[in-house]
This record gives structure tokens, C-alpha cells and sequence, in this order.
């Protein structure tokens, strides 16, 4: 039975790994994802004939509570929210990894079988801390981007000698631990110091920052995963943890680069935010005229352009202007016209964010180009429409040394002929610093929602 | 454990960060959202531990943690892949 049960575990970590790996286009991607819940499925049920199984009800009670709260969470939400929607999900992950562990520990407890066995305590404690971490640390994350906390950067006194200080705590407590295993308000206080770390790790992260904040829970809650396979000695555990742990760390890599940040920085969890810098650079802010223009005027623009790219940003999801953007792009492709989409890769909240809002609205994903596809671009390109993106676009990245968002990789809209900014009002971005594309001699803004605006347009647009 | 059980899965972890970060690599920007929350439902795979926590014979504290446990793995497992099929069913090429 044993070897039976392993060799199922082999084929559903092989799953998971063809999963991925037809992930890596959007022809077979669907198939990827239907592979990893075969292999999710095959390890399930192969568990269930675990000979340490004995009773099954509480398994079905959880399975049924669990399955249905996830149904209608994934068949409700809204692709606009998929970040919050992820981050809980990550929560759920780090969460399952804890009570696991807690649940070992007093198994162990319960048949007073204290082994003094060093490994599987170290295992039991990083499994709580990673666990705990990813939890309160993902619902943090949930309720920022949902606005049930404030999305702004929360700072405190003694930031990071705190959480230093706290994690030493887990440490000194896990070691402590191993040689005392009895002392059960150790391990309840190791839990309990944990779940405070990851609210005091990602409440000081702001709203812009998040797409890192999301990457890095995900990787966390691979680990969670795995730190309990160590703990079980569940080289499935094990493997599934590290592809996604390893696949998070990736992501967050990139999501580093797009900000110009360190990946150290965001480990350690207290990065100098650029919403920290706020808009202190206001005495020196860029001045002059801006040029706004009417629906009317760029139509006109529009109808002489041709070739088009669309950068889409936070501001169109919160719209919800995805649709109004599609309807857009057909006309202007009816019309002859080479439009394109230029996305950077920290555009939205979370990576790729931007690319299912477009998908959701039938764009199709060649028209998607990411930041080194097309930069090079937009020097032969007629018209740059920005869409509710600001700081991606902020030419101060380049040369402002005193600008917070300065080295930051950003899409080199100023370079095409005309550059069209749909916004709401003047307002400064996420990194909190004005922007002074808006005083470029070829910039033209064009107030209003982007839902009602681009709608407008498109209507005028027709009549040409 | 023995220390050997120990090596023997460490082996298997580093092995598998390894094919990991070769797979990840190929996957393209478009496709980072849906990889995330399929990664993500994979790291579901603590229903696993979660199973074997709530399925023992005695009622007791673990059995209740086990069983909170199972509620959270599935959330994590079942609204991941869906959350992720619904995503990827709008990627069509036109």
C-alpha cells in the first residue's frame, strides 16, 4: 500500500510540474491548469487510502465547507479584483500549513510520544512561522486592496528593530523549543508571534507596491507548504512547496525590476516606499500650461494617426473601462489603424493584472506587448494613449536623481509624437510625485473617467 | 527522523526549486496572473497534511485542527483552479 501511495504521489508531482509548464503559452495553458488539478485530485484521493486515515468525517465536513466557500468566491469575483481575490487565497494556503502543524504537534501531545526528535521540531516551528507569516501577512494584503485597511503606507516607531527583534523572538523560542517540546505555550506563543510578524511585515507596504507584496506571500505560501511536507516527510509536500515557492520568488524578481527595487529590500519587508518620499518634491514641481483637449478635438487626432499604443493602467481597472478600451481598439483596427498595448510589468496590482482585464474584454494577447517588446517603439509611433497609468510613464525616472521612482524602468511614451493622457484630474500617482509629462510641449490631457471618456471619444471618433 | 530521511528530502526540495525556476522562467508576462493563482492552487497541496490531520481516529484538539485546516486547504485548492480556468478561458486568440 505504502509503495502504492508513493507512486501516486510521484505521478501527481509530475502533473504539477506539466501543469506549469503548459502555462508558458495561452494555447495550452487551460490544459496546464486542468493537468495540476488531475495531479491535485490523484494526490487527494490516494491520501484518503492512507492506512492513517481512519475515520472520514470530518475530512468530508471540511472538503464540503471548504469547496463550497471557494466555488463562489472564484465564480464570483470580479477580474478587477483578482489581486484581493489571490492574496486571500494565499492566506488560505499559509493558514492550511499552521493549523497543520499545530494539529502534528498535538498529536504528539496527545499520545505523549515526546521524541525529542530535533528535526521534525525545527521543521514544526519554521512551518508555524512561515505559515503564520503568510496568513496575517495575506490578509493584510486582502484588505488593502480591497480598502478595508488603508492602502497608504502605515509606518510605526522602531520598524524594523521590531520586527528584527520579533523574529529573534521565533528563533530563540524554536530553538528553546526543540530542547523542550513539553512547553505548550512555547509553541502557542511562536504561533501567536508569527501571525503578528506578517501584519507588522506587510502593513507598512502601500497600495503601489502591492504587486511585489502579492508575489512574495505567493512564494511564502509555497514554502508553508513545503515546511509541512517536512514536517510529515511528504516528498509531494515538498515538491509542489518548492515549484511554488520558486515560481513567487520569480515573479517577485521581476516585479523588483519593474520598481527598481532590491529584492533584499522587500525581503527584509521595510523598503524606503516611495509613497514615503510623498509629494515633498512639491516646491520644485514642474510648471506650465497643460493642454487638455475635448472628445471632439481627438477624434480628430485619432482619425489622422496611424499607429496607436494604449497604456493601460490602475485607473482603467478601477473604471472598469476595459470594455469601452475594446471598443476602442475595433474601431480604430476597422479604420486601418496598427494600435497596440504596451504593459508594464508593475501596471495594476499584481503582475499581469492588466493583461486578463484585457483579455476578459476580447482583446486578443499578441495585441499585448510587454515593456522590452515595444519600448523601441514609440519613436515612430503617431499617438501614445495613456489610460489612468502615471508613475510607469514619468519621464523623472530617467533623469530626476531626486525623483523616489528614479532608475525605475518606465515606457518611453514621451518619445512618440503625441502623447494622449485620459486622467482624472491632475493628481499625483501611487508614488505620490507629480508628473511632468503633463507639461510636455507634445502631451495632451484628456480629463474624465476613463470609462466615460473613452466611450466619448470612441462615439466622436465614428463620425469620421 | 534520521538524518539520512532528512538529506534524502532536502535532496528532493532543492531538486524541485530547481525545475521550478527552469519552468517559470518560460512563462510569459501575459500569463503572470493566471500562473500565480495556479502556483497558488497548487500550493493547496497541504490538504494533503490536512487530510491526514483530520482523519484520525480520536476526537480531539488535533482533529479540530485538522478539520479548520481542511476548510482553508480546500478554499485554497478549489477557488484557486477555477479562479485560474476562468481566467484562462478568456485567453483566445482571436
Amino acid at each position: 500500500m505504502r509503495i502504492f501511495i508513493e507512486i501516486a504521489y510521484l505521478i501527481s508531482s509530475v502533473l504539477f510540474i506539466f501543469g506549469i509548464k503548459n502555462l508558458s503559452s495561452p494555447k495550452t495553458a487551460r490544459k496546464g491548469n486542468f493537468l495540476s488539478a488531475l495531479g491535485m485530485f490523484i494526490a487527494i484521493v490516494v491520501t484518503l487510502l492512507d492506512q492513517h486515515v481512519l475515520t472520514y468525517e470530518w475530512i468530508i465536513i471540511g472538503f464540503v465547507i471548504g469547496a463550497l466557500i471557494g466555488s463562489i468566491m472564484a465564480l464570483k469575483v470580479p477580474m478587477t479584483g483578482m489581486p484581493q481575490m489571490v492574496g486571500l487565497l494565499n492566506g488560505f494556503g499559509g493558514g492550511a500549513s499552521m493549523l497543520v502543524a499545530f494539529s502534528e504537534y498535538y498529536k504528539v501531545v496527545n499520545f505523549a510520544m515526546f521524541t525529542h526528535d530535533t528535526q521534525t521540531n525545527i521543521t514544526l516551528v519554521l512551518s508555524i512561522l512561515i505559515g503564520g507569516v503568510t496568513f496575517t501577512g495575506s490578509l493584510i494584503a486582502f484588505g488593502k486592496l480591497q480598502g478595508i485597511v488603508t492602502g497608504k503606507v502605515v509606518r510605526y516607531p522602531m520598524q524594523h528593530p521590531l520586527n528584527a527583534l520579533l523574529l529573534l523572538l521565533v528563533i530563540a523560542g524554536g530553538v528553546y523549543f526543540v530542547m523542550e517540546p513539553e512547553l505548550e505555550w512555547l509553541v502557542l506563543g511562536i504561533g501567536g508571534v508569527s501571525l503578528l510578524l506578517g501584519v507588522l511585515l506587510v502593513l507598512p507596504i502601500g497600495g503601489a507596491d502591492m504587486p511585489v507584496a502579492i508575489s512574495l506571500l505567493n512564494s511564502y505560501s509555497g514554502l508553508a507548504a513545503s515546511a509541512t511536507g517536512f514536517v510529515l516527510q511528504n516528498n509531494e509536500l515538498i515538491i509542489a512547496g518548492a515549484l511554488v515557492g520558486a515560481s513567487g520568488i520569480i515573479l517577485t524578481n521581476i516585479m523588483c525590476k519593474g520598481m527598481n527595487r532590491s529584492l533584499m529590500n522587500v525581503v527584509l519587508g521595510g523598503w524606503e516606499s516611495a509613497g514615503a518620499a510623498g509629494p515633498a518634491a512639491a516646491g520644485e514641481s514642474p510648471k506650465g500650461q497643460v493642454k487638455s483637449v475635448d472628445a471632439e478635438e481627438l477624434a480628430m487626432i485619432f482619425d489622422a494617426a496611424e499607429s496607436i499604443i494604449i497604456v493601460p493602467g490602475y485607473g482603467m481597472a478601477v473604471a472598469q473601462a476595459q470594455h469601452a478600451v475594446r471598443d476602442l481598439f475595433n474601431l480604430l483596427e476597422s479604420k486601418g489603424k496598427k494600435v497596440r498595448f504596451a504593459i508594464h510589468p508593475v501596471a495594476g496590482r499584481m503582475p499581469g493584472h492588466m493583461n486578463v482585464l484585457l483579455a476578459e474584454a476580447n482583446i486578443p494577447y499578441d495585441k499585448m506587448l510587454a515593456m522590452e517588446e515595444i519600448n523601441d517603439d514609440f519613436p515612430n509611433t503617431d499617438i501614445a494613449l495613456i489610460i489612468g497609468a502615471n508613475d510607469v510613464v514619468n519621464p523623472a525616472a530617467r533623469h530626476d536623481k531626486n525623483s523616489p521612482i528614479y532608475g525605475m524602468p518606465i515606457l518611453n511614451v514621451d518619445y512618440a509624437k503625441t502623447v494622449v493622457i485620459n486622467k482624472r484630474s491632475l493628481n499625483v500617482g501611487y508614488a505620490g510625485i507629480d508628473n511632468e509629462l503633463f507639461f510636455y510641449p507634445n502631451t495632451l490631457m484628456y480629463f474624465g473617467d476613463a470609462k466615460e471618456a473613452i466611450t466619448k471619444l470612441t462615439h466622436e471618433l465614428k463620425n469620421y | 527522523m534520521e538524518s539520512l530521511g532528512l538529506l534524502m528530502l532536502i535532496y528532493v526540495f532543492v531538486l524541485a526549486i530547481f525545475v521550478g525556476f527552469e519552468l517559470i522562467t518560460k512563462v510569459p508576462p501575459t500569463l503572470h496572473t493566471p500562473l500565480m493563482s495556479g502556483s497558488n492552487a497548487i500550493s493547496g497541496i497541504t490538504i494533503v497534511g490536512a487530510i491526514l490531520s483530520a482523519g484520525l481516529e480520536e476526537f480531539t484538539i488535533s482533529t479540530i485542527l485538522g478539520m479548520a485546516a481542511m476548510i482553508f486547504a480546500t478554499i485554497n485548492v478549489v477557488g484557486g483552479f477555477l479562479v485560474t480556468d476562468r481566467m484562462l478561458k478568456m485567453f483566445k486568440k482571436k
